[in-house]
Formats: structure tokens, C-alpha cells, sequence
């Protein structure tokens, strides 16, 4: 068993990725993300791992060094909030488009524009379908507890470096701010540099020996025939990344209803499930873990057993687009949610599958 | 006379110039007359001859010399515009052995990317930036660049630059050398053989200056760009000698031999 501590959730996304053997971590401050910075700043990990740690100037930088970074072969991240992740799209497609490694964190917050601190799921879209310019996808990983932010770190580095695609773990402040109970990974260690040659040396900018081409990172192509070879590709690589997809069911075997939720939204949903089920109402819930890819499959499977569907996220209704695609709108979908920076309560779920589902 | 055979001249012991063998032999993109071919053959030179090929990773921007990468051999990173020294910052960073350096035009470090070189320069990245001014975007077809001269047309000042509606020319070189975190920040043209060789001694420095931890080494070619400026080489050359060399004079506006923390003390105690 690892080593047990009571720690925040930014808090140990820091722990996390300096026990992930990450290189480094370039951020810039903003609310309510501020602790993973300010933890490694008071961690010093570049006394114990040599893992790089600098405050850039902005978002647009850190994202640069980022790609900087990834193209080195090495394993590093970013993590910011909603605007600050705006911010970083223009830097995260060219990381897509140069298939680098690395992993973003966005501890999101209630938009549009400078919106709340409070904590939201509004960056759903932007996560998943885009954000940045041109056809890309991100690896897009929705923890529910702290627990699942220290797993997700490793984790997202693993998918990250598995596809040469950025991966985001995309969470709120909810998760960001809470403490629980949380069991660390052990320590990886960091590759040296004759390692990263070894693993990346066939596109890694570390140097070019007379016996090897050159590696260049870029993402330009100006011939449209190439270019399109290359979209292909991206687009086989995405497609391929359904064999990571990850979900959660919890009790679904007699369902007639279904919540789908992901990330803090779908803690609540699982005292909703009590609330209803005193009731008498048989609901379960559905929580996709990846985000993107989203578990379609697996969605459409349990969901056209249901008599309805509801959709519960902190925004104005984005997954519930992924959701109706998935039971190809076979069964009623719904949606319910609570925006602006507030948090729904179990109860007010419960009449909302009672009112948009069951008696609608 | 016996007739001379041109492999009797073409031999080893006569020869007083080659290309550098980091020089691939693509055709270069560049119009004729343009400085940036000049500024690729010196830094291959340099590189090659401080024998660092397998040390060095150079950062591209985004301008004409964005395929910088097909032309010298060597591993590169090509950066969204403007960004480059963010990107090189943590080449460095993460590689600390490594000679890195950014290759950059006046719209990509001067305008959008100001923010960025201004604090890679302020933090003392132990970097090399190559600023290459010719006071024009050469690539998007010779629009107003932050360093366009007042009263120079461009595209998007087609009655030349205006004060009240443009402001005023950057002066980026004398900007950076405020800061203490730059260590060698100098201007420097190559329009002639004489320049050229100040040129190629300046880039030598700055290469020779990394790994010694002293801060960022910065120079500026005050370059032309014949087709955005609509004019042949030759008179691109004299235009800019003329107009260009007063308002960004040439020559070394700083050279440090300490560190920019040392520097930096010392400033404080005075």
C-alpha cells in the first residue's frame, strides 16, 4: 500500500507529477488552480528528482515552453483555469498538430470571459471537441476525487507518451479545493537523457549526431496532399484511442433510469441515487472517465435498456450532445444542470429526473 | 603555353572557401538579395566550426525564415509565432548542456512575441537570440512591421509609416539591453564582406558565451528585404545603410563578462 495523506486536490496534482517522474512544469497563477504551482515551488523538486519548475510570464508562454519541452522527449505539463486554458489552445493545436507528448491540467471555473472562480464544467467543448484551431483531439481524463487526480497524473503522462498526443485532465475546483483521503503513487524516475534517446531519439529534438536525420518539430506542411495524409493519420490515431476508454457504472443492473455525469457532478448524482432509490425510483448512474475518447459503445449499451436518460453537468448542456449520439436519441435524454459557479444538490437532481424524465 | 587544366586548380591546397557541411543543399526559398541565406551560412558556420552539431537545438519562428530547418542540419523546434523564446527557455531548462538558440524576424520577436523575448531576456536565459529587423513582414507580402521607419510605405501603410496613427519604431536591441538578465546584446548588418565578417565574430561570441551562465546573448542584422521594400539588392543595400543605420545604429551595446546576477548586485550597491 502506498503512502496515505489527507491533501487537497491541487495539492496533489504537484505530489503527483513529481512522483510520476515528470521533467518539468511551466504555469502561470490563477484561481482556483494556484496550489499546484505554489506545492512544487514549496516542494523543490529539482533538489530531489532535477524535475524543472518555472513560473512563465503568462499562460501563452507556459504552453510554449510546454511544447519546447515535449519536443525534447521529456514529460511535462502546465495546469491553469478556463481563461487561462483559452489562452493556451492556440499553443496546445500546435502540440497536437506536432504529436508531442504532455499533459494539461484545467481546473475549470464558470465562464464565459472572466466568469466566476467558482467551480464549473463549461470547458466541456472546448476540452473535447476542440478549442484550439484545426482538427485535433485531446486524451481528455474527468476524475471525481482526489484520489483520482493523483492517478489521473500518471496516467494521463502514460496515454500522452502511448499516442504523442496531449492529454488534459479536465476537473473543477470542486475536486481542486477538497480534501480526502489519498493513497500516492510510488516514486518513477525520471529518463535520462540516454534513455530518452533510446525511447524518443527517432523525433526528439536532443541533439543530431552525423548518423541520424534531423528532428525537427513542426506542425507546418505546405503541400495539401501531405497535409492531408497527415489529418488522416491524426484522424487513425484518434479513432484508435477507443481501446483506452474508460467508464464507471454504479448500479445500473436494475436500472430503468440513468444519470450520466462525469467528474464532481457525478459525486452528487451518487447521493441522488440514494435519495431516489428510498423512493422507489430505480436509477444508476453512468460516468465516463475519459471524456474523450468517450465511451459510446458502452454508453449505448446500458443507455437503450433505460426508460430515460438524464444528463447532469455544472454548464448549459454540452455532454448531453455525446449522450443523445451514443443512444442515437432511441431513449428520451434530458438535461439538468446548475451553472454560473453553482453546485446542484442531490435533491434538486432527484426532482429533475422526477419532472424531466419520469413524469415528462 | 601548355594548356591549363581546370583540375589543376580545383585542388586541396588552393582552396580558400567551402560551405559548411551543415549547409543542406536544398534550394533556399529566399528572394535573391535577401540578408536571411547570409545569416543561415554563419550561424552553420559557427556551429560547425566550434564542433556542437550534436549539442545544438535551434528554435524557428514564424516568418520567412520559418523553414530555417531545411537549410541548416541540425535538430529544430519551430515555434508558434512569436513564441520562440518561451520554447527555447525550456529546451534549455529541461537540456541545460545544450546550445540553444532562437532565430526570429522583426514582426514575430518585436511584435507579437515581445512579451516573450522580454522576459526570456529578463529572466537570463542562457540562450542566443538572432534578430533579423528588415522592418517589414517579408512572407504575409511586406506589411507594416513594429520597426518600420516613419515615413517608410509598406502594405498596410501604403503613404508610409505615420506617427499619429502608427506611433513609433521599436527599438528593440537597446530595449533588451537594459535588462539585466542579457549579458552580450550587440547590431550588427551583413550587407558587405566587412560586415559580414563582424557578423559572423559576433554570432561566434554568443554561441561561445552559452554554458557559461552569464545571461542572454542578443543579436540584431539590421537586414533588408528587397522584394517587400520593392527595390533591386544593390539599392536595397544602399536604402538601408542610408535610412536604416542612423535610426538603428550598429555596434555592441553591451558586452558583460559577469553574470547577470553579479550584475545585478552590483547595481544595487550603486
Amino acid at each position: 500500500m502506498g503512502e496515505l495523506r489527507l491533501m487537497k486536490g491541487n495539492e496533489v496534482i504537484a505530489e503527483a507529477a513529481i512522483r510520476a517522474g515528470a521533467d518539468g512544469y511551466f504555469g502561470y497563477p490563477i484561481t482556483p488552480q494556484s496550489e499546484i504551482m505554489e506545492t512544487l515551488m514549496a516542494r523543490k523538486p529539482w533538489e530531489e528528482t532535477g524535475m524543472v519548475v518555472l513560473q512563465a510570464e503568462s499562460e501563452v508562454a507556459s504552453i510554449n515552453m510546454v511544447y519546447g519541452g515535449a519536443g525534447c522527449g521529456k514529460k511535462v505539463m502546465t495546469s491553469s483555469s478556463s481563461p487561462g486554458v483559452s489562452l493556451m489552445m492556440e499553443g496546445v493545436s500546435y502540440i497536437a498538430g506536432a504529436e508531442l507528448p504532455c499533459l494539461v491540467v484545467n481546473i475549470v471555473r464558470g465562464g464565459p470571459g472572466l466568469g466566476t472562480i467558482q467551480p464549473s464544467q463549461a470547458d466541456y467543448f472546448q476540452a473535447v471537441k476542440g478549442g484550439g484551431h484545426g482538427d485535433y483531439r485531446l486524451i481528455v481524463l474527468a476524475p471525481n476525487s482526489v484520489q483520482e487526480m493523483n492517478d489521473h497524473v500518471a496516467l494521463g503522462f502514460d496515454l500522452a507518451f502511448k499516442y504523442r498526443n496531449p492529454a488534459m485532465i479536465l476537473s473543477d475546483g470542486v475536486i481542486g479545493q477538497m480534501m480526502e483521503k489519498v493513497e500516492l503513487s510510488d516514486f518513477t524516475p525520471r529518463l535520462t537523457e540516454k534513455e530518452i534517446i533510446e525511447k524518443y531519439g527517432d523525433w526528439a529534438t536532443t541533439g543530431k549526431p552525423r548518423t541520424r536525420n534531423q528532428n525537427v518539430i513542426t506542425s507546418l506542411e505546405l503541400q495539401s496532399e501531405i497535409m492531408e495524409k497527415r489529418n488522416q493519420h491524426l484522424l487513425k490515431k484518434y479513432e484508435s484511442m477507443q481501446q483506452d476508454v474508460m467508464y464507471e457504472e454504479i448500479m445500473t443492473e436494475d436500472a430503468e433510469y440513468l444519470f450520466v455525469a462525469f467528474g464532481s457532478s457525478s459525486r452528487i448524482c451518487q447521493k441522488a441515487i440514494e435519495i431516489a432509490r428510498e423512493k422507489g425510483i430505480k436509477v444508476g448512474l453512468f460516468r465516463p472517465i475519459t471524456l474523450y475518447p468517450f465511451p459510446t459503445k458502452q454508453l449505448k449499451e446500458r443507455g437503450q435498456k433505460m426508460k430515460g436518460i438524464l444528463s447532469v453537468e455544472m454548464n448549459a448542456g454540452q455532454m448531453i450532445e455525446d449522450v443523445k449520439l451514443a443512444v442515437e436519441c432511441k431513449v428520451p435524454v434530458e438535461w439538468f444542470g446548475r451553472f454560473g459557479g453553482i453546485i446542484p444538490s442531490p435533491q434538486e437532481i432527484v426532482d429533475a429526473l422526477e419532472q424531466k424524465i419520469i413524469g415528462g | 603555353m601548355a594548356e591549363l587544366d581546370i583540375k589543376d586548380i580545383i585542388r586541396e591546397e588552393n582552396l580558400v572557401y567551402k560551405k559548411s557541411t551543415l549547409l543542406t543543399d536544398n534550394v533556399m526559398h529566399y528572394c535573391p538579395g535577401c540578408t536571411h541565406g547570409v545569416v543561415h551560412k554563419l550561424v552553420a558556420e559557427v556551429i560547425e566550426e566550434m564542433g556542437i552539431q550534436e549539442q545544438t537545438v535551434g528554435v524557428s519562428p514564424v516568418g520567412c525564415s520559418v523553414f530555417a530547418y531545411n537549410y541548416i542540419d541540425i535538430d529544430w523546434s519551430e515555434a508558434a509565432h512569436g513564441r520562440a523564446p518561451a520554447v527555447a527557455t525550456a529546451i534549455k531548462r529541461l537540456m541545460p548542456d545544450k546550445y540553444v538558440f532562437t532565430y526570429q524576424g522583426d514582426g514575430d520577436l518585436a511584435s507579437i512575441g515581445a512579451a516573450e523575448i522580454l522576459h526570456a531576456c529578463n529572466r537570463g536565459e542562457d540562450i542566443v537570440v538572432i534578430f533579423i529587423n528588415n522592418a517589414i513582414y517579408g512572407m504575409t507580402g511586406g506589411q507594416m512591421a513594429p520597426t518600420t521607419l516613419v515615413g517608410m510605405p509598406t502594405a498596410t501603410c501604403p503613404y508610409g509609416r505615420d506617427i499619429s496613427l502608427n506611433g513609433y519604431p521599436l527599438k528593440m536591441t537597446e530595449l533588451v539591453a537594459q535588462l539585466p538578465g542579457t549579458c552580450f546584446v550587440t547590431r550588427q548588418s551583413a550587407q558587405s564582406a566587412a560586415a559580414v565578417r563582424k557578423c559572423k565574430k559576433a554570432i561566434r561570441k554568443a554561441f561561445e558565451n552559452q554554458n557559461k551562465k552569464k545571461g542572454t546573448s542578443f543579436i540584431e542584422v539590421v537586414a533588408t528585404c528587397n522584394s517587400g521594400w520593392k527595390m533591386n539588392p544593390v539599392k536595397a543595400n544602399e536604402w538601408m545603410e542610408k535610412h536604416m543605420f542612423p535610426f538603428y545604429p550598429l555596434g555592441d551595446l553591451k558586452d558583460c563578462e559577469k553574470s547577470p546576477a553579479e550584475e545585478y548586485n552590483k547595481y544595487m550597491e550603486e
